[in-house]
């Protein structure tokens, strides 16, 4: 591996670090102590990771409604995250957006989204944006397959492929959409394929890979630093979870979960690391102590924090006005 | 009479008229499955071609349903969430809602589109809303909202019969709520409102969820010797105002509450329809509550504080009272 070792032990360590703050919330969630429901990312860690270390700080992504992985690949912040989760008035959007809607705009994450397709515009946009400006910056959109299928996906890479636009587009092919398998909600099984509808190149990447996710994203990024335009980038990836906290997944084999996650990304990467001496076990140990007491103290940074005051429910909706409150 | 929960009397409807009528089919995202397992079930009896799943592409859904009507099927469409709706807004507001007009009457569109609307659930500003005004000002499409399973069935048969689309509203706090129902599946028209309680001093006018905040705020001001008389529209368009001025004449009072933000919200019409038709009758101000106008917000004190409840009711039922 020609990748710097301090670059690989960021990927490790970021890894690891939505794995352990996605097992958390979900024990959480399943304890009660969490509100709403929560789509978690374990098992396409490596895709997030993989696209965003190819990033620059500066560089923007949008995210999904299964989003936890994206803000952490980026930099984001596990206390923070945590007590949005809470509803807490410590969470990065006050306790107002929740784990669907969590946005980290100092470290480029223009947020997730609970429309799905809703984010792919918003990618073309920012890009537009780079390009009027002149910013040298890139975008980075997730998606999922199940996203693929709505219009605003055509729409948004046609428009980006004829601007030349320097955006990124990930689809997260975990090969199911909610409840149904890739096989019935479209009829291609390489999503990268659509690409040649829009002339941009396409491609697919083992996105259990974080490796080859973050070749094939340097290569996607150059062109479109460059001024040569967007790539769509399709990671084959499999959530290991329901999709959400709680499914019962009445829809897929216990059979087919055991044989993705015999590809778990995070294993399979140590492994990797290990063999190529860069890194000791006792490296390896160490960051996921690390990571494990960081994700403890997310837990009692959320705990120890209030819930937001009624008034808060009033403000952000506008820069300049603030709704009238009720009496109770 | 027979028992069942909300989700169970929708389904109840839907197999009934599908049983009944070969042209009725049920598309949507996971209607095999069935987000809160409303639609569980029906694809074991009538097969994936009348039980499909679709893409997640709800403008495409939308106007399938319309093509699909207008070729000659009766297509039941599911938006699961009101919120996605805004995805699909061209085919149903430009197209099914118009289409009839536009071609002098030569197209019918026998369309229901269900969907699930409301807060309680911290599903937060994307998976919250209660969006029925939007519809209810477009001329060419009807609005249903039941709040019992006993309505949920009625209501869910006469929507799938009808001639035109109609948008039919289901609040996901209602889902589990237990209810007798009709045991021959009859169906309630639209068009006629439902007296929950009567009373004789203040008339709330509640819909959806809040009929039941409405009914807990009324049993709490009886206590006080305040008798109010619940009416539940149950369907805001084709509008029942006979029911509801008829209360409003014997009761002089009254007070409408949706979930609806206030700002620009269905109840506003019905006010204003009152105080166009029957201004002389009233002896207080007409009172709307409403949620604040705000998005609905993820943290459940939040929520709590945004969305309407039964205290806001009993403060707005004194006040005029
Ligand atoms: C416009 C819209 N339609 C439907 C939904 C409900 N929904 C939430 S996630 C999801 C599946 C998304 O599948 P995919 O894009 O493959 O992402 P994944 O969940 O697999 O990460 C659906 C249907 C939604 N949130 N927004
Ligand atoms: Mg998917």
């Amino acid at each position: 591996m020609d990748i710097p070792k301090e670059i690989l032990l960021t990927m490790y360590e970021r890894m690891v670090r939505i794995r352990k703050f996605e097992e958390k919330a979900s024990e959480l969630f399943a304890k009660g102590v969490l509100p709403g429901f929560i789509h978690t990312y374990v098992g396409e860690e490596a895709t997030a990771v993989g696209v965003c270390v190819a990033l620059r700080d500066d560089d923007l992504v949008t995210s999904t409604h299964r989003g936890h992985g994206h803000v952490i690949s980026k930099g984001g912040d596990p206390r923070y995250m945590m007590a949005e989760l809470y509803g807490k008035e410590t969470g990065y959007c006050k306790g107002k957006g929740g784990s669907m809607h969590i946005a980290d705009p100092d470290k480029g994450m223009l947020g997730a989204n609970g429309i799905v397709g809703g984010g792919l515009p918003i990618a073309t946009g920012a890009g537009l944006s780079i390009k009027l400006r002149n910013s040298n910056q890139v975008v980075a959109c997730f998606f999922g397959d199940g996203a693929s299928n709505q219009g605003t996906f055509h729409e948004s890479i046609n428009m980006s492929s004829l601007w030349k636009l320097p955006v990124i587009y990930v689809c997260e092919n975990n090969q199911y959409g909610e409840f149904t398998p890739q096989k019935r909600h479209q009829a291609i099984t390489d999503i990268s394929q659509r690409a040649t509808a829009y002339g941009i190149p396409g491609i697919t990447v083992d996105g259990m890979d974080v490796v080859a996710v973050y070749e094939a994203t340097k290569e996607a990024v150059k062109r479109a630093r460059e001024g040569n335009g967007p790539t769509l980038i399709e990671a084959k990836c499999y959530r290991f979870h329901g999709h959400f906290v709680g499914d019962p997944q009445l829809y897929r084999d216990q059979a087919e979960v055991q044989k993705w996650m015999e590809r778990d990304p995070i294993p399979s990467f140590e492994k990797q690391l290990l063999e190529s001496n860069v890194v000791t076990e006792e490296d390896l140990r160490k960051i996921q102590e690390e990571v494990q007491h960081e994700i403890d103290e997310a837990v009692k940074f959320a705990e120890g924090s209030p819930y937001p005051s009624d008034k808060e429910a009033l403000e952000d909706i506008y820069t300049d006005l603030v709704e009238e409150g009720r009496v109770r | 009479m027979r028992k069942m929960n909300f989700a169970q009397a929708i389904n109840e409807g839907i197999k009934n008229e599908m049983r009944r009528d070969p042209n009725v089919f049920l598309m949507g995202e996971d209607v095999r499955f069935g987000v809160f397992g409303v639609t569980a079930g029906l694809i074991d009896e009538f097969g994936e071609d009348r039980v499909r799943d679709t893409p997640i592409t709800e403008e495409a859904i939308a106007g399938a349903a319309v093509g699909a009507a207008a070729a000659g099927s009766r297509p039941i469409a599911e938006i699961m969430f009101i919120d996605f709706i805004t995805v699909a807004m061209d085919q149903i507001v430009n197209q099914a809602a118009k289409m009839r007009y536009m071609f002098g009457g030569k197209i019918n569109l026998p369309i229901t589109y269900r969907t699930m609307v409301g807060a309680g659930i911290s599903a937060a500003a994307q998976h919250s809303q209660s969006l029925e005004a939007w519809f209810t000002h477009v001329p060419g499409i009807k609005v249903v909202f039941p709040s019992t399973p006993s309505d949920a069935l009625g209501l869910i048969i006469s929507s799938i019969r009808d001639d035109n689309p109609v948008l039919f509203l289901e609040h996901k706090l209602l889902y589990a709520m237990e209810g007798e129902v009709s045991d021959t599946n009859d169906p309630i028209p639209l068009g006629v409102a439902d007296v929950k309680r009567s009373g004789k001093d203040v008339t709330i006018v509640a819909t959806g969820f809040m009929v039941h905040k409405a009914l807990q705020a009324a049993q709490e001001l009886a206590k006080e010797g305040i008798e109010a008389e619940v009416v539940d529209p149950r369907t805001l368009f084709p509008l029942d105002k006979e029911t509801i001025y008829n209360s409003i004449r014997k009761t002089h009072k009254v007070v409408v509450v949706t979930e609806e933000v206030k700002r620009g919200a269905w109840s506003g019409e019905l006010a204003a329809d009152i105080a166009e038709d029957i201004f002389d009758v009233l002896e207080a101000p007409i009172k709307r509550i409403g949620s604040l106008n705000t998005p609905i917000p993820f943290s459940p004190p939040l929520e709590k504080y945004v969305v309407p409840n039964e205290i806001d009711i009993i403060n707005a039922v004194k006040s005029i009272a």
